[in-house]
């Protein structure tokens, strides 16, 4: 049994922006990276389901430069048991190239599942697990909120609709599912293990080029005059407008 | 054709809110508007489909009685072969992410989610969508594609009028069997309050940091006379019951008066409480999303305010 789950180091942008000259991206300097949330809970899931089930082997997958490799280390800590990245150098634009640089290196594994996130909190394009899937001929279900699967033969899972409706699917394996946090309670790992993973080898395979399916041309603060009307001011003239508005505006 | 061709979405039997807002940006792009429903029983559903600005609705009958991934696929790559549109626009729903990027990674279309505007230029289209935390807005071209597929944002356009004047049609397709079977719903509302009916809501994110934290909100909310509410990671974490949750995924509301305090404005809490009357942030981070929606917002450290928020209540 062998569960691939695909990761990604998402860029976290902080209170100041600077754009690229080209206005196509922002500015390295002022991003910075974590695990993105829902592939924390991806990973977890893996790990949870190898546990109950006594065997199996979890490989994390990333496509991205060698700073994306962060994530793989953090899933090795958890206690991913090994390691590919995929060399890519992909803007956060593209969800279908994207899927494509992962697809030679996932089917490789022959996984019975594969899982992603829901989303990257970067992009939030929610597509590169379901673009993943078709490149490989698996069935998938989006938005997993619980997985029920022996290990072999048809999973059950619960999706999670709007308004908190879940839906429960029959989904044959091998299958792509995206998961939804919530599903689990991502593990710490602790500082040992943390060396340990910097050790550990990643293997790391060409990407697959493909066509461009979207091109940022220009990217931007948003349009002043949308935001909000700010009040000035310490803690105690915010809170006492904040009463001001309570009065009025509960009239 | 050439034109734009719409799914319409639906649940147990009634069309969704989002179906009616995709007509409405069809209807910015050029050409005729043509839309598809897809469903065990069709035509239950096409006469609400009789929307201003619709030229053709497409019945197309299928097996399942609910959404499923394999026949919703087949079903839409079917009708872009037989009507050839130049767009093809979907609700960024989670069906709408269940099959569309498939679509477009097997007929090799241009594709963007989460949009929420739409222009042509020289007969191309421009996306406008979110990145970074909804923190910058980038416009997308799709250059060398001649069609596209678009998942568009729920709620950035408003839902189109009754009566139009659409032709009916139906298409039959070869759906076959599918892989990952709809079995049941279940509802999973736990927690007895109903934040619906609330007029002030004081809304926590995860900007409170700690669960110990909550409590002194839950005691400021009481003062202000507010209903305690808060954003999805709180659920997660199983600090709050669902039932209190505000979002694409928990509970839409329209308060009066929503109070949001560390909450970062990700598109799916703001499709659940930007219409409230007035929405007030306060964020340690003067980027943050939020400040985008809110009426009033406030640079400021939450636990400073609701401090001098308790001294006044
Ligand atoms: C399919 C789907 C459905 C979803 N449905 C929902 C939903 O229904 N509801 C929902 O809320 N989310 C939903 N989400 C999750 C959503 O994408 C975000 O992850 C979530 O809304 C983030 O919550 P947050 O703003 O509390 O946390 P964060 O994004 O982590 O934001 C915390 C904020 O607190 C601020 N902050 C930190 N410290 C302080 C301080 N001391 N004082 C003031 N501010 C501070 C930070 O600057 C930051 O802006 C959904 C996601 C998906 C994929
Ligand atoms: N660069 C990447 N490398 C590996 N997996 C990725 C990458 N980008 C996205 N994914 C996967 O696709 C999911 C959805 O991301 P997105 O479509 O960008 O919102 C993520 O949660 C990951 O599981």
């Amino acid at each position: 049994m062998r569960i691939v789950v695909c990761v990604k180091q998402v860029a976290v942008l902080g209170d100041e922006v600077e754009f690229t000259d080209n206005e196509r991206d922002v500015d390295p300097d002022y991003l910075e990276s974590a695990l993105n949330e829902w592939d924390a809970f991806a990973a977890e899931e893996a790990l949870q389901i190898r546990e109950r089930l006594g065997d199996g082997e979890v490989v994390v997958v990333t496509s991205g430069p060698e700073g994306a490799e962060q994530a793989l280390r953090r899933c090795l800590a958890m206690g991913a048991d090994r390691a590919i990245r995929v060399d890519s150098d992909a803007g956060p634009g593209d969800p279908i190239s994207l899927a494509r640089s992962l697809a030679g290196a996932v089917e490789g594994e022959a996984a019975d599942l594969v899982l992603c996130g829901v989303q990257s909190s970067d992009a939030v394009q929610a597509a590169t697990g379901t673009a993943l899937a078709e490149l490989l001929g698996l069935p998938r279900v989006a938005v997993v909120r619980k997985i029920d699967w022996a290990g072999t033969g048809p999973a059950t899972v619960h999706r999670e609709l709007e308004g908190g409706l879940v839906e429960v699917v029959e989904v044959d394996t091998p299958a792509l599912l995206t998961i939804q946090t919530g599903i689990n309670a991502p593990r710490y790992a602790n500082l040992r293990a943390i060396k340990q993973a910097e050790q550990r080898e990643i293997q790391v395979v060409p990407a697959e080029g493909g066509e461009t399916s979207a091109k940022i041309r220009r990217m931007f603060g948003p349009p002043r005059g949308e935001g909000a009307e700010l009040i000035e001011g310490g803690p105690a003239e915010v809170a006492r407008r904040i009463a001001e508005l309570v009065r009025e505006r509960l009239q | 054709m050439s034109g734009t061709l719409v799914v319409a979405e639906h649940l147990r039997g009634a069309l969704r809110d989002v179906t009616r807002e995709l007509v409405t940006a069809a209807r910015e792009l050029p050409g005729p508007v043509t839309v598809a429903v897809i469903a065990r029983d069709p035509a239950a559903l096409a006469p609400a489909l009789d929307l201003a600005g619709v030229d053709e609705v497409v019945r197309v009958a299928v097996e399942p009685e609910e959404f499923e991934a394999d026949v919703y696929q087949r079903a839409l790559e079917a009708l872009i072969e037989v009507r050839g549109p130049d767009a093809i626009l979907l609700g960024f729903t989670v069906n709408g992410m269940g099959y569309g990027p498939a679509v477009a990674a097997k007929l090799g279309l241009g594709f963007a989610s989460d949009v929420f505007a739409l222009a042509t230029e020289n007969g191309a289209v421009v996306a406008t969508r979110a990145f970074y935390g909804g923190k910058v807005h980038a416009e997308l071209e799709f250059p060398g594609k001649e069609r596209v597929l678009l998942l568009l944002r729920p709620t950035a356009w408003a839902p189109a009028e009754r009566e139009g004047s659409p032709t009916f049609s139906d298409l039959e397709v070869e759906a076959g069997p599918s892989r990952a079977r709809h079995r049941d719903f279940v509802e999973v509302t736990q927690g007895d309050v109903d934040i619906t009916a609330a007029d002030f809501l004081l809304a926590v994110g995860r900007g409170i940091g700690e669960r110990e934290n909550l409590e002194e909100l839950e005691r400021l909310a009481e003062r202000m006379g507010a209903t305690l509410a808060v954003s999805r990671p709180l659920v997660d974490a199983g600090w709050m019951p669902n039932a209190r949750q505000v979002g694409q995924s928990g509970k839409t509301v329209k308060p009066k008066l929503y109070l949001a305090l560390g909450i970062s404005g990700a598109v799916q809490h703001l499709a659940g409480m930007k219409g409230a009357g007035t929405i007030v942030a306060v964020n340690t981070d003067p980027e943050a999303a939020i400040f985008g929606t809110a009426h009033f917002g406030a640079v400021a450290d939450l636990f400073e305010v609701a401090e001098e928020l308790e001294k006044l209540f």
